[in-house]
């Protein structure tokens, strides 16, 4: 069966986890145990009523505020697909969460209140959908009750969101009128819409072709872990632990090692503990060459027919998730995969204006939440691709040296 | 499904794998933390194939509460001898009398809570800068919210309001000295995924979670298993039911469900066809108050 991870996004309030427990509740999803415990927890509503919101927002200081702090991860399955969402925070001080949440999904649902239209958040959130490249995008006008079901609202906020989407490059963009309170046109289609003619959220959450996600073309595999037993009997086995983040590896490919250069062959592949004539994406395997080559952990193995680019030098947009402002000239750490570098961000070109979409040049400070254009020198060669050509390779995380917190995302160019 | 696909069950595996190995290739002093449940039985499953065959680059650790299923016990020692692993066991006993603890009273009373002070210690004891455990995220709202690399400062206290962002599958290990991190290699499988996966592996699991005869308390609609640990009242209603364990934690707070399911067919049946969270159904431990998890977490829980 397949599997569709998606995230919900959009500025606080416009009813993110209101929709997924909806989502789930009308799927049947929910078990009577937390449907309980929901009613139990529910004291703000009527009697009978329960808030859908507290399935996702489980922390006590979420329950107490109204509020989604950090990303909620719910599973749900169709006789169709399977899910996993991601239930992101919309409130601006929590904008690294919903990074954390979207950096693994496949789509993104961006709510939009009726009432209010497009806002800085729903803009936000939109640049990282397209930072992050996130493949397919649906825009939820949510809360249509409110606004008497109306068509002219929704068809508003249509032509406003698809100049942000045109500005951004997003490129699967669909739209859908909901109400996540009242679960219109979540789950099945509703009689209060009857103007819209489009599938259900859910319809289109099991329909959205998912093939072309993976690239099966250019072959990257980083190395892990080796394996050595340098046990009698396995005395000269040594073995490159890795998951295969793109491509498709064969025995007897030939290969080379990045980012030295060296070049071998494929001698052999397991996969869970059998040898296989190929492996794939996304598979964890076991790859062993013909030469005897010094390999270790953050060393990326490709194949010869494509290859990355190898530089000390890389130009990235960063999203900056720090409350101390980044400094240029600082020393971070680069981690792109298991390969981590010292580095320092030499130059800050601009920074995007989250209201004009424009690029504003030379910023005076880089702030918490901001996204702005970067060259990161490296103290030795890293190889990557661009982050828009293949997500896999070209998405690194900036470590603080000192905190060791995660301070920026990277999406090289 | 084109020949380049995998089925959902292969993702989560190879995602776990994955994991395991950035734990190995990361820390100095990793450990795994085995309860004896199906989840850990799982990482070991899946530990097995991310390191083999070489040696797993970590212990099992076992916090013995000394409150176990007898079953799970001799089974946790029997999979330790069979693929030839370290286990290290450190019990909970120990640490009440070294440290003075005060034990919970009461009718089921549970050392769930002592367990913390137990695994910390022997975090320290040994060092360990990571503890790999079979949490995962469906199991419970707190846990919903947890990253896969999850640091906590010296005293084990997750804070859930200050989590380090986790982008892609790129983790980020770096601690400073007296933390550790938890790290929850199936964190996004549900309890019907582990099932599907036992199955299709073929792993052996503690006879417990069979249908069997067993004497049991019943309380408030729970099954509770006889034994030393639990106060009998003159009021109590004793039965003997055919039973199984949807989740085996300690006998004092982990609940039996009734069942006639003698195969892994049978349960993936019933699981699938179940109205009630597997926490929902088989732990009292969860039910003192709203954040019970959040809070223990919070505490230096698992
Ligand atoms: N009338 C109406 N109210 C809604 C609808 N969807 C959500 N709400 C209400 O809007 C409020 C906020 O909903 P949430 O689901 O918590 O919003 P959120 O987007 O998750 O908020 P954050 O996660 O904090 O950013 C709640 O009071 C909901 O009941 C809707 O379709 N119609
Ligand atoms: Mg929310």
């Amino acid at each position: 069966m397949d599997l569709l991870r998606f995230i919900t996004a959009g500025s606080v309030d416009d009813g993110k986890s209101t929709l997924i427990g909806r989502l789930l509740f009308d799927s049947k999803s929910i078990m009577i145990d937390h449907l309980e415990a929901l009613e139990k927890q529910s004291k703000n509503k009527e009697d009978g009523e329960i808030d859908l919101a507290l399935l996702t927002d489980g922390l006590r200081a979420e329950r107490e505020q109204g509020i989604t702090i950090d990303v909620a991860y719910k599973y749900f399955a169709t006789p169709k697909r399977k899910f996993i969402i991601a239930d992101a925070p919309g409130h601006i001080q929590y904008t690294r969460n919903m990074v954390t949440g979207a950096s693994n999904s496949d789509l993104a649902i961006i709510l939009v209140d009726a009432r209010h239209g497009v806002v800085e958040q729903t803009r936000r959130h939109s640049i990282i959908t397209s930072l992050l490249n996130i493949p397919h995008v649906v825009v939820a006008i949510n809360k249509m009750d409110l606004v008497d079901f109306s068509q002219d609202v929704y068809n508003n906020i249509v032509i406003d969101y698809a100049e942000v989407a045109k500005k951004l490059g997003l490129k699967d963009v669909r739209y859908i009128p909901i109400s996540a309170l009242n679960g219109d046109n979540i789950v099945a289609k509703t009689a209060a819409l009857t103007w819209y003619e489009g599938p259900s959220l859910l319809d289109i959450l099991e329909t959205v072709e998912l093939a072309d996600d993976i690239d099966l073309e250019k072959a990257r595999f980083p190395v892990q872990y080796v394996i050595r037993p340098q046990t009698e009997e396995l005395h000269d086995y040594r073995g490159y632990a890795g998951k295969i983040n793109s491509g498709i590896y064969k025995k007897g490919d030939a290969v080379t090692i990045l980012p030295a250069g060296f070049s071998s062959t494929i001698k052999a592949i397991e996969h869970n503990g059998k040898e296989v004539d190929e492996a794939f994406a996304p598979q964890s395997v076991v790859i062993h060459l013909e030469d005897d080559i010094d390999i270790s952990r953050g060393d990326l193995i490709v194949k010869n027919d494509n290859r990355p680019k190898v530089s000390n030098e890389v130009e990235a947009l960063l999203c900056w998730m720090d409350h101390k402002a980044l400094v240029p000239g600082n020393k971070y750490l680069l981690q792109i995969n298991s390969k981590q570098v010292r580095s320092v961000v030499k130059e800050v070109s601009y920074k995007l204006d989250v209201h004009s979409l424009e690029q504003i040049a030379s910023p005076e400070t880089v702030a918490l939440n901001d996204i702005v254009k970067v060259t990161i020198k490296t103290a030795s060669p890293v190889a990557y691709d661009a982050y828009q050509e293949l997500r896999t390779n070209g998405g690194a995380i900036l470590i603080d040296e000192t905190s060791h917190v995660t301070v920026g995302a990277c999406m090289i160019q | 499904m084109s020949a380049y696909r995998l089925d959902y069950l292969d993702q989560l595996e190879s995602e776990a794998i994955h994991i395991m190995r950035e734990v190995a290739g990361q820390f100095e002093k990793p450990a795994l933390l085995f309860s004896g449940g199906k989840d850990s039985i799982t990482l070991v499953h899946l530990a097995l194939k991310a390191f083999r065959p070489g040696k797993f680059p970590f212990p099992l650790v076992h916090i013995d509460t000394g409150h176990n299923f007898p079953e799970a016990l001799q089974f946790r020692d029997e999979l330790a001898a069979t693929i030839g692993e370290k286990l290290v066991v450190r019990k909970v006993e120990d640490t009440i009398k070294s440290r003075q603890l005060t034990e919970p009273k009461g009718k089921f009373a549970s050392r769930n809570a002592l367990q913390t002070y137990t695994l910390l210690d022997t975090i320290e004891e040994f060092g360990f800068d990571a503890c790999i455990g079979g949490a995962r995220r469906d199991e419970e709202k707190a846990r919903a919210k947890e990253r896969i690399f999850s640091v906590r400062d010296e005293f084990g206290q997750w804070n859930p309001k200050l989590q380090r962002p986790e982008l892609w599958n790129t983790y980020n290990g770096r601690i400073s000295k007296g933390e550790n991190v938890r790290v929850f290699p199936i964190s996004n499988w549900t309890e019907l995924d582990i099932w599907n996966y036992i199955k299709r592996e073929n792993i052996a699991l503690p006879s417990i979670y069979f249908a069997h005869e067993r004497t049991v308390l019943e309380h408030e609609g729970q099954l509770i298993a006889l034994s030393e640990f639990i106060q009998l009242d003159d009021t109590d209603s004793i039965v003997t039911k055919k039973v199984r364990y949807r989740t085996v934690g300690d006998m004092t707070c982990t609940a039996a469900v009734e069942s006639s399911a003698s195969g892994i067919d049978d349960i993936i049946r019933e699981i699938t066809a179940t109205k009630t969270s597997e926490r929902g159904e088989t732990r009292i431990d969860d039910k003192v108050s709203e954040a019970a998890m959040e809070d223990r977490k919070k505490n230096g829980y698992f």
